[in-house]
């Protein structure tokens, strides 16, 4: 199964055999209090710069995220699209918890964008599928639902297997929703990794969709978080991860995730890994 | 500083909760005060992991291992507390992680130490949607709600609840109290809170203070 998503001018492909697409986490002022204020100061330096330099760094999209609290978020959301679209040739994957500001950026996003997000939550399915469809986007599918994150894999399946009918229903084909399988910190939950690993693998198997992963997540509250992050996407690549939203700009990241490509079979004759070398 | 009030703040740091629990039983049978037990050991030593926490000192699996033993500690001590005439008629507080919002460690160190000064808590749990805390309170009649969010995307549901609470008209009712890493006083004055507390024991301080103010 492939997802194609596209900018303008580019075409990026999600699948087993494709090598793995990191999607740059960067421009998202959650957690980052001097972007937030830049934000709603109007300066948008620290953007122009994080666009940039995570498309060299690696990464094949961008996601966006606009959330300062307070702010309007759906006119910052459309400000950010096109800003980024003017500085990258990179799909974008357009963030936000709020259905108004994910249908006010849709329409000036170029290309085949994806949506992050719908969980298993019924309210948040029927508003935001439609825009989905109407769009001709893709989307990304939390597992949870409105009982929050299980740690158990079965049921984190079940919601997967949910999301993909629903979308199916609204007419949304399988391969243009990517699941997500939650990767919480493993500083408050020893199991944490583990069920989201045991998640991929029952994905992979069994609905066969392409993932991807807010993998920084997981190393949260903990020292060396660079190290547990590149190490966790390299398990998840084994089980089955195909992209993750994470920040390439941590160079051992997309050097570990072409090497993992390498050794996965998913980097054609080593020409990814040979040129990224040769530079 | 006693030295088994130091140990007890050492064993609760370096998450040894077999002394821990010892200590404090020690502590109590030496006919220390409980509240001393609470505050210059416990407590102290809570709001010292913050401190370590907030310099990158301190990571997440220590205190989440530390706000078990609090409870654990609260537990030996919270029958001498009760058995103070004063603790006798507590006010109730609502506590809860708001609606969208998963994260409710900071809301039960809280819950925690919020009991240990004899406020009766009700903690609603994680992701809450907001008319259920507006029957809880219409249920309860507690004096104050503590509400939590962890996420930029789930403050405005701080907001969203106290307006909820106007439109029920139980808002001059009760004392509502917000926190969460990402809230600010700032914040807590825009959407009119009545309180904020940037860690666990501030959030008991400013508890106590609007339950007073609302006796």
């Amino acid at each position: 199964m492939e997802t194609v998503l596209e900018s303008a001018s580019r075409k990026v492909v999600i699948g087993p055999d494709k090598p793995f697409v990191i999607i740059g986490e960067r421009i998202n002022p959650t957690g980052r209090k001097v972007l937030a204020a830049q934000l709603e100061a109007g300066d948008f330096t620290t953007v122009e710069q994080d666009a940039i330099s995570q498309v060299e760094a690696g990464a094949a999209m961008l996601d966006v995220n606009a959330g300062v609290p307070g702010a309007d978020e759906a006119k910052m959301l459309v400000g950010l699209v096109e800003l980024v679209q003017e500085l990258t040739e990179a799909p974008l994957s357009v963030d936000s918890a709020m259905d108004s500001a994910l249908a006010a950026a849709l329409p000036v996003c170029q290309g085949k964008p994806l949506v992050n997000s719908v969980n298993g939550e019924e309210e948040r399915l029927e508003k935001i599928l439609p825009l989905i469809k109407e769009r001709g986007a893709a989307v990304i599918g939390l597992v949870f639902d409105e009982a929050g994150p299980s740690m158990d894999p079965d049921e984190r399946f079940r919601i997967a297997q949910l999301i993909v009918e629903r979308a199916a229903d609204h007419g949304i084909p399988q391969q243009d929703v990517l699941i997500d399988p939650l990767a919480m910190t493993v500083g408050a939950e020893p199991q944490a990794a583990v069920v989201a690993l045991e998640t991929i693998r029952l994905v992979r198997q069994e609905l066969g969709n392409n993932m991807t992963i807010g993998a920084s997540n997981v190393s949260f509250g903990l020292p060396g978080r660079k190290i547990i992050n590149y190490s966790f996407l390299a398990l998840a690549m084994s089980a089955g991860l195909t992209s993750a939203i994470t920040n390439p700009l941590v160079p051992e990241t997309p050097m570990t995730l072409m090497a993992c490509d390498l050794l996965l079979a998913r980097d054609e004759y080593g020409m990814n890994w040979i040129k990224a070398h040769r530079k | 500083m006693s030295d088994l009030l130091k140990s007890l703040q050492e064993a609760i740091l370096t998450i040894d909760e077999e002394t821990a629990l010892k200590v404090t039983q020690e502590l109590l049978d030496s006919g220390m005060e409980p509240e001393e037990i609470l505050e210059s050991g416990m407590t102290e030593a809570l709001l010292e992991l913050g401190r370590r926490w907030n310099c990158g000192e301190a990571f997440l699996p220590e205190v989440v291992a530390a706000a078990g033993i609090f409870e654990r500690c609260s537990a030996i001590v919270e029958p001498a507390l009760m058995a103070k005439a004063d603790r006798k008629v507590s006010d109730k507080a609502i506590i809860a992680t708001v609606k969208g919002d998963l994260h409710d460690l900071g809301k039960n160190i809280v819950g925690a130490m919020m009991k240990t000064v004899g406020l009766e808590v009700h903690d609603l749990g994680k992701n809450v949607p907001t008319e259920k805390i507006i029957e809880a309170v219409k249920e309860l009649q507690p004096k104050l709600i503590g509400l939590s969010a962890l996420l930029t995307t789930t403050m405005p549901e701080q907001e969203n609840v106290i307006k909820a609470l106007e439109e029920a008209g139980l808002r001059s009712a009760v004392k509502v109290m917000v926190g969460g890493a990402p809230v600010t006083q700032e914040w807590a004055d825009r959407i009119g809170a009545d309180g904020y507390a940037p860690n666990a024991p501030e959030a008991v301080r400013v508890a106590l203070e609007l339950t007073q103010v609302a006796a």
